[in-house]
């Protein structure tokens, strides 16, 4: 693996620590669950059905909009929000790093244990 | 499944014995994981060590030993990619590595898990994106196939 790589992985995970925190609740999680579906949505049509206010509903909003979970655009007089999957394509690439770190290491072991019963 | 962790399994044509004599002698983790070691591995203590990896020898190796439960398992808590030395990676959360081991007919077999990422156990999480059908959900399969490879 490249040192740039490496550099960049290391980048990517101080991203998405926040990403994760900003997913562990379920508020968050239910307002991300309606975006997902690619449509961008007013405050309003997001705060229907919820026992929250639209005061509640736009500060876990804002919460997402931090982490670049979501992103809001104004659209006349209300703002639009919209979800974007390039912070969990993040996560997502960075423990891909990870993970063939550990097949290359555990490709080493397989080799020194198998080299080793022979002799 | 959760988005959280890696996990591999792989067979190793070796006894368990000599497996696990890979895994918990620091001088033979050294040889393959690429580390030279300060010390051996006891359970509760800190262990430390410079990388020998060409191209990262400037990197420190620093683990806490969980648990040496002979020929079954090896566990320590860790900061994964830990390579930038101006960084302070100890406010971070640490991620656990898991090494099990299970006798096989032909020698060994090992489990290897690495958990802790999200801090945050994400299978109700994800079952909330799956109920919608919209694009994400296939971005949410590709992480999730991502667990299930093999090593």
């Amino acid at each position: 693996m490249s040192r740039k790589g490496r550099s960049s992985a290391t980048a990517k995970r101080q991203a998405f620590a926040p990403v994760f925190a900003a997913l562990g609740d379920e508020t968050r999680l239910a307002l991300v669950a309606k975006l997902c579906g690619g449509q961008p949505r007013s405050i309003s049509a997001l705060t229907e059905g919820s026992k929250l206010t639209r005061q509640a509903i736009t500060k876990h909003l804002r919460v997402l909009e931090k982490v670049e979970i979501v992103h809001s655009a104004r659209s006349g007089r209300e703002s639009r929000f919209e979800f974007d999957p390039e912070p969990i394509e993040e996560i997502k690439k960075y423990l891909d790093l990870v993970s063939e770190q550990w097949d290359q290491a555990l490709a080493r072991l397989k080799s020194f244990v198998e080299v080793e019963r022979l002799e | 499944m959760t988005i959280d962790r890696i996990e591999k399994r792989i067979e190793l044509k070796a006894l368990v014995s000599g497996v696990w004599r890979a895994l918990t002698d620091y001088r033979e983790f050294g040889e393959w994981f690429r580390v030279k070691l300060d010390g051996p591995f006891v359970p509760g203590q800190i262990s430390r060590g410079q990388i020998t990896y060409p191209g990262y020898e400037h990197v420190r190796w620093e683990a806490v030993v969980q648990k040496m439960e002979p020929e079954r398992l090896f566990s320590f808590t860790w900061h994964p990619y830990s390579v930038d030395p101006k960084m302070d990676y100890s406010q971070e959360a640490p991620t656990l590595v898991e090494f099990r081991l299970e006798k096989t007919a032909s020698g060994t077999l090992l489990l290897l898990t690495e958990s802790g990422f999200d801090q945050i156990a994400s299978d109700r999480r994800l079952e909330a994106f799956r109920m919608n059908d919209g694009g994400w959900a296939q971005q949410m399969k590709s992480i999730e196939s991502y667990v299930s490879q093999r090593s």
